[in-house]
């Protein structure tokens, strides 16, 4: 009696131990976030003003100035990326849920997962010797080129999963009222799952927003107030790693201040991704 | 009325922002060894002509190569292209590459050692000894040798240098390879190196960055970079064996010697000159620009921006701690400056 | 379950492309025929953007292969296996860097695994629901931030960290290991493994709890109902998800490798291959990253490429093999 009162007693204590260990492992994991949003939000809000959002960079040695053409940069680059990844994303994924029960269909899954493994670095390089090199400029339509190229694995994947979730019966109904397939699809399927689908592309946006590796020599950066999708474009993620090295005091915390301007505007981003999926999903 | 009033403003302010990027603007890339008096230049000539040189500081390397591939305007670069670069650009974009210097400036040798203030005596083949790995602790004899007054610590020394192709790299190594045979045999001297030991740091700032971060480090940047820093940089022996600071002066008078015997390419090294007050790690940095360019306006544009360069330009150097080009030389950029060709027609 | 509905639907479409809902007679029938023809133009309009997803990534592969054709031809296999990165000499050997590479995300799953499992378990299994789903969103927000801020943060917060307190009392303590020696400079591989255990833990951590999820409650309940404890009940959980959890880890090891921000920012950036984990390394992307515009010849910039090529193809690999065991894994699931 008292040895199987030793197991179980054993057997409490290991689980007790084991468990309290996972609970550890969350905080943990939590420490360093807590870490780096205290120094963003620290350090960024001693240089957060209305110029680092009205006025340009200075050159070196001289203190002030902000990043108006870096946000404008970021902002255009994750535009033109979307006009490229959206329209491919959004058909490509639709083409995958209604016509894609094939080998072809099955190809281009495995491609699509192919793709969002590869490093953003490696397709900076293809767009630069794609775009860059033929057309021999640096240009804001590289640097969008590629990050649209990074946003298509998403888009394509959520919409394609959130067609298949929208009830079948709905789409009976439509056929059955005579309307053609391609309208079922278009006005029923879609406007259904265009939520799903919403919360996709925003997703895609916004890590394309945090994006640095692929712009490093497509969009390359610009000093100056640059909306000309041929020249150079600006970005706040390219700032920030240039600031980030630099020597130079006054740099290093208008990186921190540029880290918590494109945080904020990320989360602006996830926080619509909120909405949307919870108006969604309620049931879930 | 009120709220018609600020909608017209704002559309008068995009328009007039569209209207202001429609200036021309030129993009250059490479060397961040000058990038500090670049970009005071550009932001200068700018607020002067409306004219805007976009430059980025990617690395002497990178702006021998996009000159390469034509995809900048002009390249910057502190290390001369090598003769088999030049075929390979001419062969590539069909016109020949300029160099044309801007301003000279010193590499120091700058270090951030605990107790050690300014002051510390470096000679060539202690220097090299220290890069190659040889020499690992501050209080090394042969450091101690040069410096018998400074209390060196028993520290470990850490070398920086940089990671990217960097014609600040070029200067360093070329004078390493002049004053240590062992240097010359095991690294030699390039824009970038097989480094023996460190730690790699992008750009003149990210290993003025490292130094400034990081105890009992030893590196190597542009001296603008040091002073603005406030980093301790050494004082270099030089051929005619004395510890010389860098300074403009001493710069220029490394320059002198060089400027009676220039290349017609303006090619030419000047680290390890003779003279007994110069400055042994000095070097040009050179602006790279198409001979024969095919865009009228922006050959127009940056004739006329070298043309400034030479004479209101060089008036910023002493400030940001370059040295000015000596006079002897300014006329023989000129005399390139004027062979710049658009579609083969000179430029008025 | 979830599953069985999708499984419906899946199947579903194709059905009934073949299957005419009705058949239109009469004055009705041009007008739907045209619409038989919309529906024709609606198909090859959505496959024409499923082909050119296809070829994108055709034609990255081969775009590569091209690119580094040169450096392909000159080193050949060598290229992975010759130690000496040199561009004076133009001797472009990779092993120092792929080793960096597979040893920094191998180092950071060491650390971030366990904990990740930890999360899950303590998600799935431990946590009241109101709990859960604040902790699964801070969690999941590591994932949100930038690699470039990952990478700030590095430099000014972690990298004086580990120099000023990690290091020193590391030598001090296990300084007879050769894994500890050496200066302590900060920016290292030490750094690395650290930020990207931070940056992977997210993924693998957010994978697994899907997966525990995923296991039918009946397997608890059956282990309870036996007497089990907590710990033996998720056991049980874990030996049924072990598949579903190397997946996510294969994942996590795949944002690892292709990593470049952070890691760039951090790792002191010097191809060598050192045991101890102060010195500094290098890893394929952020040679690409530091090079790629500097590389002053055709054969640096053809080896930059091949480099690029190499890690394309290591990613490829990792992610296959991690969607053949998530898949292996629901497999298994679905028939309970």
């Amino acid at each position: 009696m008292k040895l199987s009162r030793f197991f179980f007693l054993k057997r409490k204590i290991t689980s007790a131990v084991m468990m309290s260990l996972s609970l550890v492992a969350t905080l943990v994991a939590i420490i360093p976030l807590v870490f780096i949003f205290y120094y963003t939000i620290s350090k960024g809000i001693a240089y957060l003003n209305l110029d680092f959002f009205v006025a340009m960079p200075k050159p070196v040695g001289e203190s002030g100035g902000g990043m108006a053409n870096a946000i404008v940069g970021t902002l255009m680059l994750i535009g033109i990326g979307g006009a490229i990844g959206i329209p491919v994303g959004v058909m490509s994924g639709t083409y995958l849920s209604e016509f894609g029960n094939n080998k072809f269909g099955a190809t281009v899954r495995f491609l699509t997962d192919v793709l969002s493994g590869v490093p953003s670095i490696v397709v900076g390089v293809v767009a630069y010797t794609l775009v860059v090199v033929p057309m021999k400029h640096f240009s804001g339509l590289a640097g969008g080129i590629a990050l649209g190229i990074l946003m298509i694995p998403t888009i394509t994947r959520t919409t394609e999963e959130m067609i298949r979730l929208v009830p079948h019966s709905l789409r009976e109904a439509g056929l059955a009222l005579g309307i053609p397939k391609w309208k079922t699809t278009i006005l029923i399927v879609l406007k259904t799952a265009w939520k799903g689908i919403a919360t996709g592309i925003l997703l895609g946006l916004s890590r394309a927003a945090g994006e640095t590796a692929p712009l490093l020599f497509t969009a390359l950066g610009n000093r100056f107030w640059s909306t000309k999708v041929m020249q150079p474009m600006a970005s706040l993620t390219v700032y920030i790693y240039d600031y980030a090295k630099s020597p130079f005091e006054d740099w290093n915390n208008q990186a921190w201040t540029a880290a918590l301007v494109l945080i904020i505007m990320i989360s602006m981003l996830s926080l619509l991704f909120r909405i949307i999926t919870r108006s969604k999903f309620k049931t879930k | 009325m009120k709220f018609q009033k600020i909608i017209s403003a704002l559309f008068l302010t995009v328009t007039l922002s569209m209207l202001t990027h429609a200036q021309l603007q030129l993009n250059g890339a490479g060397a961040t060894f000058p990038a500090v008096i670049y970009s005071k230049w550009f932001d200068q000539y700018k607020n002067a002509t409306g004219v805007q040189f976009n430059y980025q500081a990617i690395g002497s390397g990178g702006g021998i190569r996009q000159i390469a591939e034509g995809t900048v305007d002009f390249g910057a670069t502190d290390g001369p292209m090598t003769d088999k670069q030049l075929a390979e650009a001419k062969s590539k974009q069909g016109t020949d590459i300029l160099h044309i210097p801007t301003v000279m400036g010193a590499v120091v040798v700058c270090y951030n050692v605990p107790g050690v203030g300014k002051g510390l005596n470096l000679s060539g083949e202690v220097l090299a000894d220290i890069f190659l790995g040889k020499i690992i602790y501050w209080n090394d004899a042969k450091i101690k040798k040069d410096n018998p007054k400074l209390n060196l610590p028993n520290k470990a020394i850490v070398v920086t240098h940089r990671s990217d192709g960097s014609g600040t790299s070029f200067i360093f190594t070329d004078y390493l390879t002049k004053v240590s045979k062992n240097w010359e045999s095991k690294v030699g001297k390039g824009t970038s190196v097989n480094w023996p030991v460190g730690l790699g740091g992008k750009g003149n700032d990210g290993v003025a960055g490292l130094v400034k971060q990081t105890s009992g480090s030893i590196g190597y940047v542009e001296l603008a970079y040091a002073v603005q820093n406030k980093i301790q940089y050494a004082n270099m022996k030089n051929k005619a064996g004395n510890f010389v600071e860098a300074t403009f002066q001493s710069v220029s008078f490394a320059a002198e010697g060089a400027a009676k015997s220039m290349p017609a390419d303006l090619r030419v090294s000047i680290t390890d000159a003779a003279g007994k007050d110069s400055y042994p790690i000095s070097g040009f940095t050179w602006l790279l620009i198409y001979k024969n360019m095919k865009d009228e306006a922006k050959a127009k544009a940056l004739v006329n921006f070298l043309k400034w360069s030479m004479v209101k330009g060089q008036s910023f150097a002493t400030e940001l701690y370059y040295a000015p080009l000596p006079k002897a030389v300014v006329k023989l950029c000129e005399k390139n400056i004027n062979s710049i060709t658009a579609n083969g027609k000179k430029i008025k | 379950m979830d599953n069985s509905e999708t499984q419906i639907n899946r199947e579903d479409p194709k059905t009934k492309s073949n299957t005419p809902v009705f058949a239109p007679k009469g004055r009705f029938k041009k007008f739907f025929s045209s619409h038989n023809i919309g529906d024709l133009i609606f198909e090859r309009l959505t496959l024409l953007f499923a082909v050119l997803v296809f070829l994108l990534v055709i034609l990255m592969g081969y775009e590569m292969y091209v690119g580094s054709k040169i450096s392909i031809n000159k080193f050949g296999w060598s290229f992975l296996t010759n130690s000496v990165w040199d561009p004076v000499q133009e001797i472009y050997g990779a092993l120092p860097i792929i080793y960096g590479t597979i040893v920094s995300s191998f180092l950071a799953l060491v650390i971030s695994v366990p904990l990740s499992i930890g999360i899950a378990v303590f998600l799935s299994e431990l946590s009241p629901g109101w709990l859960e789903k604040p902790l699964s969103f801070l969690v999941e927000l590591l994932a949100g931030i930038p690699s470039v801020v990952y990478g700030l943060w590095g430099i000014f917060v972690l990298v004086p960290w580990i120099r000023n307190d990690v290091e020193p009392f590391l030598s001090e303590h296990l300084g007879f290991l050769p894994f500890f020696t050496g200066a302590p400079y900060g920016f290292g591989m030490l750094a690395a493994v650290l930020i990207l255990a931070i940056m992977v833990l997210p993924i693998v951590s957010s994978i697994s709890r899907d997966i525990l999820k995923s296991v039918p409650q009946s397997q608890r309940e059956a282990a309870l109902a036996l007497g089990a404890t907590r710990w033996q009940s998720t056991k049980i959980v874990l030996k049924d998800a072990k598949s579903g959890i190397l997946g996510a880890t294969m994942l996590g090891l795949g944002r690892a490798v292709g990593e470049t921000m952070a890691v760039t920012m951090v790792i002191g950036n010097r191809a060598v291959i050192s045991p101890s984990l102060f010195d500094p390394s290098y890893t394929m992307a952020s040679v690409i990253a530091n090079e790629f515009t500097e590389a002053t010849s055709e054969m640096y910039l053809s080896s930059l490429i091949q480099l690029a090529l190499v890690l394309f193809v290591l990613t490829i690999i990792i992610n296959a093999l991690a969607k053949l065991l998530v898949w292996s894994m629901e497999r298994k699931l679905r028939p309970r």
